[in-house]
């Protein structure tokens, strides 16, 4: 059954149909026939923040938390171009969303029109794809379809572009009966002959290791249930990207931690020597594999992932699967107890025992203090007190955001919300605000630093708006610190413009804001801080003053392989120079 | 032996470079052109040539034959990546699927007199191009063949007055019954 309305009615229409609960967005001239559709309706939450990046972001914590897509509104010209960094952060780390941007009145595209900027083309390259439309008649169908495009297949971000004078023009709306792009179809079951022979090379394993990623929390819950019976019946050691955390509970013992720069030691090691490889949803980013000539030279590889893209681009692999996590490993699981299948009883035995050995080096273990906090210290004490209500964790992105990943232990997937790929500071907040947003009840945490937290301080006025309780926890250090880190390693001790010169006063920050501000710099303290914070319904700013030059590890520095990584107590008590361990070619890197 | 010590891939990677004919099957949507250009130039990937038309004009589709260098990985890649365009049904790499022709069309104006002028129009002659214009001191003449065809008359051209060039880039298709819409 068609009905007439307007093209902006029909978008308010459109997210209603695609059972969209809220939106993000920030007013402007030429989404106002929008804004005005959205005032007559009640079903579609606007969620007005302070920024349009900090739009971006919130729907992309939303997302992530909710695995539903996000959904945001901003105007043309400037609200379209503030949106980018969130656009870019979601493309990288695959994360769907929604953006309908406003655009000027189709006669006047081209003409440098007041607030005009060419959305579709700046946003080709940070969306998964983008519609610029240009009839009224179009707009039922792009809308939903970019609903389909931003879920199927590698999730990502799709920008709706719409000028003015079609959200005024009338024409006729009709729901689609299927959102479907009348040809993209991704590949979702994996090919048959392939899972097979994954399924041979797996049990014929001796050092098996599973590397899952951001592919598996994409591909949604069932995916992470399938995969813990996978790896619980396979017997095998499982490591994880920092994306992918939470997809396999950290708190069983087959779970080596996640692996990378700053993963842990037994997970790289695992991975240097493993000889099968099994990777479901992750991406061979460089991060993980260090240097590529050194990266696990003895495996055979085994790779899912929906995007064939993804499939031998910097690592060759024995065993492509293209296709969705949770469809792989439903069959992977089907014929791995069809054919009664166990890979070699004692040689597993011995892989394991070699992994306990690695293990047992402890590598995440730091040498506490008394008078400061120590910032993994602070983490560890801030999941112990919250663990109990399984909190949703946003991060910054620095060494704070290595030590949530750290020390913070995931048991389910979607509890975590990090910017990866594209490394957005300022992402923490607003996607803790987006988390709250899907999970009303929930602990939702943002775990920063002094630096990022004041690149999208501003939403903290939204959470107060929307009375969104959502705790940001500062591990300040005064510095940049990953920065600051790379300096000491890199650069001699230069600290070049990475110190946090010129702090606010974090609590009156809070209290201006009408959030509650709370500041520990005791260890004694912590415990009941802490307790503090999550006592009180209410925003917090909590700020941890913790040691200023404490760095991250264990980690690979630049050039090296991973079993050469750096632990944390190569420095000893006196500290030496770590600086030395690099040489020059490593520090092309960074 | 001196190893590239970062994180990133090597650079020096040694293997070979291959001309590779893609036949890129689109929605003939705006902007669709500029995705793919966009696709090359963001990735870093060389096009050497590429010509467009809408070529099933009920249903809005477009061929676009693409010709690229590069090593095996990254061909396949290039490959990857255009079928991961929202608008893109297919891409087929010609020169893996057998023997293919391939044309291109090249329209080249000469301009002199006496012996260049006779050396031009023998010349023409010999590689079968048509004669489009003439006037007393110049001619426009049209030939179509293979990339190297078109080098190679463009080349003697030049040694006798030369002086403009205009060309489609390469049209192509596999030999045989098989279709690839
Ligand atoms: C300061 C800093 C330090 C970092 N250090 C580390 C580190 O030490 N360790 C680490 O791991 N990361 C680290 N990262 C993150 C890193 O940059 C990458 O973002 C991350 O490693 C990528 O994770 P991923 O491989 O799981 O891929 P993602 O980016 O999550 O990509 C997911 C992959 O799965 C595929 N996929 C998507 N949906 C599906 C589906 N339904 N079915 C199948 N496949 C699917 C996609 O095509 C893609 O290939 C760091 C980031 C920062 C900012
Ligand atoms: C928008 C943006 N600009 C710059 C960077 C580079 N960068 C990465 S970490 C970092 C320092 C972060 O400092 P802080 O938030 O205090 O975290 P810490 O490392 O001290 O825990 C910087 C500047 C970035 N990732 N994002
Ligand atoms: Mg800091």
């Amino acid at each position: 059954m068609s009905e007439t309305m307007t093209g902006a009615e029909m978008v308010i229409r459109a997210l209603q149909d695609q059972g969209v609960e809220h939106v993000f967005g920030y007013p402007g001239g030429a989404v106002l026939p929008i804004y005005d559709a959205l005032f007559h309706q009640e079903r579609v939450r606007h969620v007005l923040v302070r920024h349009e990046q900090g739009a971006v972001h919130a729907a992309e914590g939303y997302a992530r938390a909710s695995g539903k897509p996000g959904v945001v509104l901003v105007t043309s010209g400037p609200g379209a171009t503030n949106a980018i960094t969130g656009l870019a952060d979601a493309m990288m780390d695959s994360i769907p969303l929604v953006c309908i941007t406003g655009q000027v009145p189709t006669h006047l595209i081209g003409s440098d029109a007041f607030q005009e900027c060419d959305t579709v083309g700046i946003t080709r390259h940070c969306t998964k794809h983008n519609y610029l439309v240009k009839s009224i008649e179009d707009l039922p169908r792009i809308l939903h379809e970019a609903f389909y495009v931003a879920q199927n297949g590698r999730p990502g971000p799709v920008v709706v572009d719409l000028p003015k004078d079609i959200q005024f023009k009338a024409g006729s709306y009709v729901r689609p009966l299927s959102n479907q792009h009348k040809t993209y179809r991704p590949t979702v079951k994996g090919d048959m002959d392939h899972i097979r022979a994954a399924v041979e090379l797996m049990a014929n394993a001796k050092r098996p290791v599973f590397y899952t990623g951001g592919g598996v929390i994409n591909s949604g819950r069932q995916a992470a249930a399938l995969l813990r019976e996978l790896v619980q019946l396979t017997g095998f050691p499982i490591t994880s990207t920092l994306m992918g955390l939470g997809a396999y509970p950290a708190s069983d013992k087959q779970w080596l931690g996640m692996l990378g720069m700053h993963g842990t030691y037994e997970a790289n090691l695992a991975m240097h020597e493993c000889d099968v490889m099994i990777n479901i949803g992750a991406r061979f980013d460089d991060r993980i594999t260090g240097r590529l000539d050194a990266f696990s030279p003895f495996s055979k590889r085994i790779h899912v992932d929906i995007d064939p893209s993804s499939i031998n681009k910097t690592v060759k692999v024995d065993i492509p699967i293209v296709g969705d996590c949770a469809h792989v490993l439903e069959d992977m699981l089907r014929l791995w107890r069809q054919g009664a299948k166990q890979a070699d009883k004692i040689e597993l035995q011995k892989w394991w025992s070699k992994i306990e050995g690695w293990r047992a080096r402890n590598c995440l273990a730091f040498k506490n203090s008394k008078e400061t906090i120590k910032p993994q210290y602070a983490v560890q004490r801030l999941y112990e007190l919250t663990k109990d209500r399984s909190p949703y964790i946003t991060t910054e992105v620095g060494q704070h955001q290595m030590w949530a990943a750290q020390y913070f232990k995931f048991e389910d997937p979607n509890h975590w919300m990090t910017s990866g790929g594209h490394g957005t500071m300022g992402y923490g907040l607003p996607a803790a605000v987006g988390a709250q947003l899907a999970h009303p009840d929930a602990l939702v945490i943002d775990i920063a630093g002094e630096a990022s937290i004041q690149m999208m301080l501003q939403e903290m006025s939204t959470a107060l708006q929307y009375n969104l309780p959502v705790k940001v926890f500062i591990l300040n250090n005064e510095y940049m610190g990953m920065v600051r880190q790379w300096q000491e390693l890199l650069h001699g001790g230069r600290y070049s413009q990475s110190y946090s010169e010129s702090l606010p006063d974090f609590v009156k920050l809070a209290e201006a804001y009408g959030a509650v501000g709370i500041r520990c710099d005791n260890p004694d303290d912590l415990d009941a801080k802490i307790m503090e914070m999550i006592s009180v319904n209410r925003p917090v700013i909590f700020d941890c003053i913790v040691d200023k030059t404490e760095n991250c590890f264990p980690m690979i520095p630049s050039g090296k392989a991973h079993n050469e990584m750096l632990l944390n107590d190569y420095l000893g008590e006196t500290g030496a120079d770590i600086g030395s361990v690099i040489d020059e070619k490593g520090k092309m890197l960074v | 032996m001196l190893q590239m010590k970062t994180h990133y891939p090597d650079a020096h990677r040694v293997e070979p470079v291959n001309r590779h004919t893609l036949a890129v099957v689109v929605d003939n949507e705006p902007g669709v052109l500029a995705r793919i250009a966009g696709l090359f130039s963001g990735r870093g990937y060389n096009i050497e040539s590429l010509t467009v038309t809408e070529t099933e004009h009920e249903a809005h589709i477009s061929r676009i034959t693409i010709v690229t260098t590069g090593t095996d990985s990254i061909i396949q890649q290039i490959k990857s990546q255009l079928e991961r365009l929202v608008p893109v049904h297919r891409v087929v790499d010609l020169t893996l699927t057998g023997e293919t022709v391939e044309r291109e069309l090249c329209l080249v104006k000469v301009v002199g007199k006496g012996d260049h002028r006779v050396e031009a129009m023998r010349l023409a002659s010999a590689f079968g191009a048509r004669t489009l214009d003439a006037t007393l001191t110049s001619f426009v003449y049209e030939l179509t063949g293979t990339t190297d065809e078109v080098e190679r008359f463009i080349k003697l051209m030049t040694a006798v007055g030369l002086v403009e060039v205009s060309r489609t880039g390469v049209a192509a298709m596999s030999r045989g019954a098989e279709g690839i819409m």
